[in-house]
Parts: C-alpha cells; structure tokens; sequence
C-alpha cells in the first residue's frame, strides 16, 4: 500500500503512530523524480494477522521546491540514524536535528586520515583498523578508541567500497535488473534477486509457476545454510580452534559444490528471474535429497560439538550483547534480531513464493541477545533449512514436469518485493516505466543491522572485537552499495 | 577438546590433488563463454549485458563476461560455455588476451618471459596479500576457501600476510571503487620488489556489470598495474588457485585445463 502525506511533519507523525502501534520501520530513501521536489519515501513492514495485514507500505511526502532541508526523523525514530546520513550523502540535503551528520556511503571531505574522537579521558587513544584488513576481509574501517582493553566508543567508516549500484539500476531492463541485484550483495544472491523479482513480478501482476516456486525456496534455503556455516567457521578461528574451523569450512564447501550441482554457480546465481526460475535443478530431485541428509548429518553433528566445547562457549557468553529492548526499538533483522527477543522473519510474516504452502516451523525463541544467541538462532535456522530442503525436494519429486518460468514483461508500475536474506530482511522498491528502471532502490539487512555494532561493546574488550563481527554475519558489499 | 581429535579423522584427507593430479570438480568447472564460431549473422547487443560480445569477427571477451549464460541459452549454435577452471588458459596475461587468445600468442609469451624473470625468487614460498576494491563479497568467500581443508594452499607454500611489507603477491577483488583507489595504491607501494598483481574476477578484471557506474574505476588497472588477469563472477577456489600459480610460475604440466 502507498499512503502520501502533504508535508515531512505529517509523514513522521504518520511513521511514528504507526511504529507505537506495532509496525516495524523498514528503511527511508529520497528521490529526485525529474525535475521535481525532493520526495522521502519510507517503509514499514505491517503488524497484521492474516493475509490482509501482510506486506510493506510505503508511506511518502514531498519536499517544498528547492528545500535544502527538512525536520530530522532521527531524533523522533532512532532507527533512521544511517538512512538520513544516506540522504545527506546523496542529495545535500540536511536533516535539522541530525546528531551526527558525518558522510556515510561517499567519502564526501574526509580529510586524510583524521581520527575523530568521542570520548575524552587519559591515555584515551584511537585504534584505525581497516579499510585493508588483515585477513581476507571486505574493505571497512573501524575506529575503536579504547584506553587499551575496553572499547568505550567505536565508530565505522562504510564508505570505501561504495559502488554506485542503485545509480546503476537506472536505464536498465527487469532481466539486467536482476542480475545486477545478485552482485549488490554477493553472498545472499539469491535473496537479493528474490526481493527484485518479487517487485518487478507484482507490477506485470505474473506469478511464478508451483515448481518455480519451490526451487526458488530450494536456493535461498541453501544459501542460508552456508552464510551460517561461514559465521560458525569464522567464530571457530577466531576461538582458534583450528579443527572445527577445518571442519566447518569442509561443510560450506560441500554446501557450495552442491549449489553448483544444481544450477552452475556456486552462489546461485542465474537461478531467479522475473516469472520463475531460469531452469529446474540439472540433478533428480531424490538426489538432492540424499545429498541434503548426507549435508544435515554431516552439520548437525559438527554443530552438536562445537556447542559442547566450553573453551569456545566461554568466548561467545555475554560478548556483544544486545537488549531485546534495543533490538525492538532499531527493528533489529534476521539472526541478531531474533537472538534478542524480537522476531520478524519475512518467511513467516509475509511468505512468498514456495514458504506459504510449506508452512515454515518457527524457530526458539532466544532474549540473550549476545553472540551466543546469535549462534543458536543460527544453528536453530539451519535446521529448520535442512527441514525446508527435505520438504522442497520431496514436492519436486511427486511433481510432473512443469514450467520453470512464465513469461514477465513488465512495462509501467511501481513495487515493494521482499525477500528473507541469510542476514534478515532484504527489500527492493523498483519503478519502471516502458519497461525499463527508472529507480530501483535496494535496502540489505547488513545496512539495517550494522548499525547496531555501534553499541554492543558495553564491558567487552579489543579480543572480543572479531567474535562480535562475527556474530552479526553481515557483508559490507550489501551496505555501501 | 578431545572430541576435535577424532572429528579431525573422520573423512580421511579431503584435500585435493591438484595440481599434481587432475581435479573432477576443477575440470567440470563452467567458466567464461566463448563463441564457437567467428561469424557473424547475429546482432550482439541485446544478448550480452555488459556488452561482452562484439560483432565481426564474432567474439566473446572473458573480461567483461559474468556468466549470466543468456547468450548460451539464447543461441547455443554461436557460443558455448568454456570447460575447466585450470591450466595456462583459464587465466590470462594480458588483458587482449582473454578477449582474442589465438591471435595475441606473441605478446603472451612475451608477458610470460617478463613475469617469470620477475617472479624467479618467488618459487619457493609466497605471500599473498588480498586488497577488496568494490567487490560483492563473493570473491572474499572463494579466497578464504583456499585456506580451508579442501584447497589447503599452505600445502603449495603460499601464505597469507597481513602486512604489504612482507607480501609478494597481490589478490585484488572489486570493481575499482574510488574509495579504495589510495589504500590500493598504498598497499601496492607498500609491497617490496619484486611483486605481482591478480585482477581477481570479471568486476577486478573491467568493472563487470558495474562498469559504467560513475562511483568505481571499471577494474583495477586504472590504479595498479595488473599481471595476471582472472574472470568470473566469481572466479572458483580452483580458478584463483590456478591464478596464484601462473603468477608465480609455479605451475607445472599436472595443472590440465581443456581449454
């Protein structure tokens, strides 16, 4: 649903009636539509029961003409912290009331390489860490300022890897659209073209033929199960236990080697595209069967260990913990949302494609919020994955050939799609107009929850700092896009 | 801890053979397209979205190709998928070299007579640094699969370091992106003589789909020189293995490819 407000002031006194009555704000963005005022857009995931309540509305209000600023909304919803230092980035437009307005995905007029310092106190100095990590690591800069062991305060720099991606969907059909959509945030391909297809599928009003749909579910369920196996095998050395480490790295790649069985590419990518899938998997459905059990023996064991090993446990217990209160408040995705308390899973709220009639099971629900939980959540999401393939595949096998695709050209129209990423919620709004983008403006879960890395170092320590990344899962690619 | 012990056991040695012996899943690797024939009945434009595939003669450059398989689909007759992620082929050096092979030999074996006299002290043990200019993150996921059980690269006496100063090889990921113009170039002066650069994937390679952005520099060869060129979107483990060692020369008659 699309709702339009006269004026900035109304959109927050909108936003904020309907964030108090339950619904989860899900991201704000501008555009400049040609030669116009600036427009705000935000989105908010519904709080509803049943069909009718499901999905994500955009709620809207222009700027005055050549406005060049507006009331901010961060100090109203402290969840637009970073979505309004976007706005900032991109149009020079400035939030009165910002509290920090530093650039966030473009370098603006960072000199050199000042170190910005928050808290003041002896021996207080600032540890710069990054962009070039040690380790094979995507490009970040973390400025800790530490007294020598706690981290009072941290601060991030995003921006180095800024690729201009949503400035690129601009020209382009639905069927580039999608490809581009898989590279925004490399390791959740498939729900990044999930999101997109989505949107692009609701404007030319097609629908996915059933097998598609399952396949569908097949890929994004397998590309959960290795983004959770890579945080547990980045946990596990970072705990230095050299054989889990080993070993869970094992299983990724048996994950990604079967991914490549199925369609090629070991990110599944070409698998989605607008009305369905590209081709149905290349192996029997009874044979990705017995290789998801071989697959969930192989990992359910590994996971028993892992959490049977207290000198490992002990690291994660208490480390970067986040209150369901905050959690709530932020509208904290995926895992780290899930591990304090606060649970959105799009899969459940508003399924799509093959999860409305596999009924996904709900997961534990976890408070602690630390990086433990997080783990758990993880392990929790595995399972209920390996549950999900189990069923995907036996669906396929009954099934008489069918169709992995219809056709969709969509010609005018704008969409929300959403897709439930390894990391959390990922949601796409697209625009298009003689068939073609005109504005595609993507939001991953890693942009929504990186934020939160901010404030989970109360009483941890410089050692600490490698567990909490961790922990969070989240790609730096998906959040300077 | 103990129970790490046996777990370690318990599937034998998964680690490949390769390069001393052929790899299956190596071998079975669907790379870059290539067109199987130099004529041209067809207009390219629409095929190709990133503009890979140029007209008369009829040719498909790897650079720019990021697998997206629409032009194999569409017209199977005129290109075809190349096999294999290993061998002297699957990765290039130079870059006129992944776009028209046959007709540049010349310049290759000339490329190949600098870097291995550049590259003769590297043979034994080399470190690799990995820089990430702008890439999806996916590139990051294939390199640290070197490190795991199945690729083990320490086993070929390649290291990962942290620090520039003692790296001899350089692993770039990304499209270019201009925030990481300076630490690239940083990195790159920070690395003792002599050193090799590899464009790690089609994006590294000319800036892939992101190529026209305005926010990256369409690969990294605007910054640093580049010795070694590797597409794919991404590149395999074995792909960038087989990289490492081209760059380094260490890549004997075991490293089968069929292309």
């Amino acid at each position: 649903m699309m709702i339009t407000q006269p004026t900035v002031t109304a959109l927050w006194k909108e936003l904020q009636s309907r964030v108090g009555a339950g619904d989860r704000f899900a991201g704000l963005f501008a555009t400049r539509p040609e030669g116009g005022a600036l427009v705000l857009s935000a989105h908010v995931a519904v709080k509803g029961e049943g069909e009718a309540g499901r999905g994500i509305d955009t709620l809207e209000a222009p700027l005055p003409p050549g406005a060049a600023s507006y009331p901010a909304l961060t100090p109203r919803l402290g969840a637009a912290f970073w979505y309004e230092r976007e706005i900032h980035d991109r149009f020079g437009v400035v939030p009165e009331g910002h509290p920090r307005l530093a650039p966030l995905i473009r370098a603006g007029s960072v000199e050199g390489h000042a170190l910005p310092r928050h808290v003041a106190g002896y021996g207080i100095f600032t540890i710069p860490h990054g962009p070039v990590r040690s380790g094979v690591m995507e490009s970040i800069e973390y400025l800790v300022e530490t007294p020598g062991e706690a981290i009072p305060h941290l601060n991030m720099r995003v921006f180095y890897k800024h690729r201009g991606v949503e400035n690129r969907f601009a020209g382009m059909t639905a069927a580039d659209g999608v490809l581009l959509a898989e590279r925004a945030e490399g390791i959740a391909s498939v729900a990044h073209a999930l999101a997109f297809s989505h949107a692009v599928e609701t404007i030319a009003g097609c629908e996915p033929p059933p097998a598609a749909a399952l396949v569908r579910v097949l890929h994004a369920e397998l590309e959960r199960i290795a983004n959770h196996l890579d945080v547990a095998v980045k946990l596990a050395d970072a705990a230095g236990l050299a054989v889990a480490t080993a070993r869970l790295a094992l299983h990724k790649e048996r994950v990604l080697r079967l991914v490549s069985r199925l369609c090629g590419s070991r990110f599944g990518r070409g698998v989605v595209v607008p009305g369905g899938v590209s081709a149905l998997p290349r192996p029997p459905p009874a044979e990705i069967l017995t290789e998801v059990d071989k697959l969930g023996r192989a990992v359910t064991g590994e996971a028993a260990a892992l959490m049977a090993t207290s000198s490992f446990l002990d690291r994660l217990r208490g480390t970067g913990p986040l209150s369901p209160g905050r959690a709530h408040q932020h509208g904290a995705l995926g895992p780290v949302g899930k591990a304090a308390g606060y649970a959105d899973d799009a899969r459940l709220a508003r399924p799509y494609d093959g999860y409305l009639p596999l009924a996904v099971p709900p997961v534990r629900r976890h408070a602690a919020g630390d990086a433990l939980a997080r783990l758990r959540v993880r392990w929790d999401e595995v399972d209920q994955s390996l549950g999900l393939l189990r069923q995907v595949t036996e669906d396929l096998a009954e099934r008489s050939p069918d169709l992995a695709r219809v056709t969709c050209e969509p010609v005018r129209g704008r969409a929300v799609g959403w897709a439930e990423a390894p990391q959390g919620e990922v949601i796409y709004d697209v625009t298009l107009d003689a068939g073609r983008i005109v504005r595609c403006h993507p939001r991953s879960a890693s942009f929504h929850n990186l934020v939160l890395m901010h404030e989970v170092f109360a009483g941890d320590i410089l050692t600490d700092f490698p567990f909490i990344e961790a922990s969070f899962g989240l790609s730096v690619a998906g959040v300077a896009l | 801890m103990s129970i790490w012990v046996l777990r370690g056991l318990r599937d034998g040695v998964v680690t490949t053979r390769w390069p001393a012996k052929p790899d299956a899943y190596a071998d079975a690797w669907r790379g870059p397209v290539v067109a199987s024939t130099s004529a041209n009945p067809i207009d390219p434009m629409p095929l190709c979205p990133t503009g890979a595939i140029s007209a008369e003669p009829l040719r498909v450059d790897q650079g720019r190709c990021i697998l997206c398989g629409r032009c194999v689909a569409e017209r199977p007759d005129l290109f075809a998928w190349s096999q294999g992620a290993t061998g002297p082929g699957a990765a290039a050096l130079t870059r006129e070299a992944l776009i028209v092979p046959e007709e540049t030999d010349e310049a290759v074996k000339a490329a190949r007579a600098r870097l291995r006299e550049r590259t003769a002290a590297l043979r034994r043990s080399v470190h690799v640094r990995h820089v990430d200019t702008g890439s999806d993150g996916s590139e990051e996921w294939e390199i640290q699969a070197l490190l795991g059980p199945v690729y083990d690269i320490h086993r070929l006496g390649v290291f990962f370091t942290a620090s520039p100063r003692h790296a001899d090889v350089l692993l770039v990921t990304g499209a270019g992106a201009g925030g990481m113009a300076g630490p690239l170039r940083t990195t790159y002066d920070g690395m003792p003589d002599p050193k090799v650069v590899i464009a790690v994937g089609t994006d590294a390679v000319s800036g892939g789909l992101l190529s026209e952005s305005e926010a990256v520099t369409g690969g990294i060869a605007a910054v640093v020189p580049v010795d070694v060129w590797l597409p794919g979107s991404p590149p395999s483990p074995f792909g960038i293995l087989n990289a490492l060692l081209i760059a380094v020369g260490k890549l004997g008659n075991g490293g089968r490819g069929t292309r």
